[in-house]
């Protein structure tokens, strides 16, 4: 059973890199060396804070898109090349098919976040010519990134089990912009009454918070992050994951691949 | 070596001429309407919008409206413009994004404080911006520094001033300057109870000699100001009293009652002039004095280390 979910995972992986989304390292890249380089000359002070918001905000971005994009068409694809077929013909179960796709994602995910995590440091370095002891509060905002990316890893894959890659991708980036306001929908939920409050707050907890994966302002301040927040954010974005895949799965598991 | 193919060279061509085309008419475009380019436009006013519109990431969205500011100071600064309408709301959206982004503080007040062309000219916004900013960083002395500064140099307001000063003093870690300029802000102000509490506070408290001697230049200040008004009090007794002016400190000093002839710090007896009016012996030995110097007098006035 491992074995079969590695192998899809790897697979998967290597479809990813097959596909050059790993050409978005260029890009970002150019953008934070583009952004170390002019910073420092079009504005004041702020040359190191713009390093970290802007490489942690493009790592998230750069991330959610990749998620989305690819994650959208992990099994509409197999169903339209006719490849999933093949897959299933092997003792493959179909339940190991979506954890192996999952895990695949995710990996690609992990590496990209590394190398650019990578290209973080490097632009740190360049505008600050040292780092400091809270530098290393950089790893927990990318930490935060990488379980933000499950989470939305499995959403996509969730919709991708069910619907058409279009319906999917906008499914999956509706529940990423409504994710980032869940903060406010929880204080609407807090202010309404009645019936509006139980279905706010039931909406409230439904969709994912990433908002409180979202540290990249505080740590760009050198504010550290509670250990208790950490562990937290973990569990939730295990919990939320296995939700969206257990979902997926059973959608799967019932699907007429006829 | 494969030769290029006609279609090759043809779309190349049209390519790279197209491109050089369209930014010609574009700069053309530009000279016939140059206020389209050089008059910027704030299409979101509300830094709560923004902050929804940024998705969370509040802190790169702040480091660009910083920059916008920056920019948007610089260039209208460079052609000594007279107004700076959009200066304060970008600088509002800034804060607001980012509530521990100091710098927008700093310098963004010391943009809009001054009159134009140096800045926008809007001291009270300026004022607002740092409350927001102490309110948001209260631990920050640097930020009573700012407001301190924006009242002391824009209004005038050294009563202001002084608290502000004063405030920020408390703050733990605040430089010890803060102390001393919130006494030299209670002085000008005309309150020496405060500004000699303050002065004296420094004066014990202190571990630098260079603001030790200040401050104990400021006390011998205030005690000369403080005898000054005293004696000037009394000068205009004696003549409501009696119709004339004293003859001099030492007739001043019998008549009031003032217990032996008045001096200063330095044991050097007051002046009186023929118009009535108080003065010190020396006043170049007392820089930071405002009161008993001859009209038209300016001290050598120390700059605070």
């Amino acid at each position: 059973m491992k074995t079969r979910i590695a192998y899809i995972a790897s697979n998967t992986f290597r479809e990813a890199v097959r596909d050059r989304v790993l050409y978005n390292l260029i890009a970002f890249a150019l953008l934070l060396s583009g952004a170390a380089i002019l910073v420092g000359q079009i504005s004041i002070e702020i040359e190191k804070l713009v390093v970290i918001n802007l490489g942690l905000t493009a790592v998230s971005l750069f991330g959610v898109v990749i998620a989305i994009f690819i994650g959208i068409g992990l099994v509409s694809k197999e169903i339209e090349k006719k490849t999933l077929y093949t897959v299933l013909s092997h003792p493959v179960r179909r339940w190991e098919f979506i954890v192996g796709k999952f895990f695949g994602l995710a990996g690609t995910l992990v590496v990209n976040t590394f190398f650019m995590a990578i290209g973080v440091f490097v632009a740190l370095f360049y505008v600050a010519h040292t780092f400091v002891r809270a530098d290393a509060l950089i790893f927990v905002a990318l930490y935060f990134i990488v379980l933000e990316f499950l989470i939305i890893c499995s959403l996509a894959l969730l919709f991708s089990s069910f619907s058409s890659p279009l319906l999917s991708a906008v499914f999956a980036f509706s529940l990423f912009v409504i994710g980032s306001f869940a903060e406010d929908l929880r204080n609407f939920a807090g202010m309404a009454h009645g019936i509006s409050r139980w279905l706010a707050t039931g909406a409230a907890y439904l969709v994912p918070n990433f908002s409180a994966f979202n540290v990249i302002t505080s740590i760009a301040h050198q504010q550290p992050i509670a250990g208790q927040i950490i562990l937290h954010n973990t569990l939730y974005a295990l919990f939320y994951a296995a939700m969206a895949i257990s979902g997926a799965v059973l959608i799967f598991d019932r699907r007429d691949l006829k | 070596m494969k030769q290029p193919s006609t279609t090759t060279i043809v779309a190349s061509t049209v390519l790279v001429l197209s491109l050089a085309a369209s930014s010609l008419v574009l700069h053309r475009t530009d000279e016939l309407r140059p206020q389209a380019t050089a008059d910027e436009t704030l299409f979101l006013t509300s830094p709560k919008v923004i902050e929804r519109a940024s998705l969370g990431f509040n802190g790169l969205m702040a480091c660009i409206y910083w920059t916008r500011a920056v920019q948007y100071f610089g260039y209208r600064h460079h052609y000594l413009a007279t107004s700076y309408n959009l200066l304060a709301p970008l600088l509002e959206i800034t804060a607001h994004l980012d509530p521990h982004l100091i710098v927008a503080y700093e310098f963004g007040s010391s943009f809009l404080a001054p009159a134009p062309p140096h800045g926008a000219g809007e001291p009270q916004r300026a004022i607002e911006l740092i409350e927001y900013g102490i309110q948001q960083n209260p631990d920050n002395w640097r930020l009573y520094y700012d407001l301190g500064f924006v009242y002391y140099m824009e209004l005038h307001d050294y009563k202001k001033a002084a608290e502000t000063f004063e405030r920020g003093s408390h703050v733990p870690n605040a430089h010890p300057f803060l102390r001393v300029m919130a006494a030299q802000m209670a002085q000008h102000a005309g309150e020496y109870q405060t500004a000699r509490m303050l002065w004296s506070a420094t004066y014990q408290t202190t571990q630098d000699d260079q603001i030790k001697q200040n401050a104990a230049e400021h006390l011998r200040a205030l005690r000369v100001d403080e005898d000054v008004e005293h004696l000037q009090d009394a000068v205009t007794s004696f003549g409501e009293r009696t119709g004339r002016l004293p003859s001099s400190m030492a007739e001043l000093a019998s008549a009031e009652h003032l217990g032996g002839m008045p001096v200063d710090p330095d044991g050097q007896p007051y002046k009186l002039t023929s118009q009535g009016r108080v003065e010190v012996q020396n006043p170049d030995d007392f820089p930071f004095v405002i009161h008993g110097l001859p009209p038209g007098f300016k001290p050598k006035y120390n700059a605070i280390p």
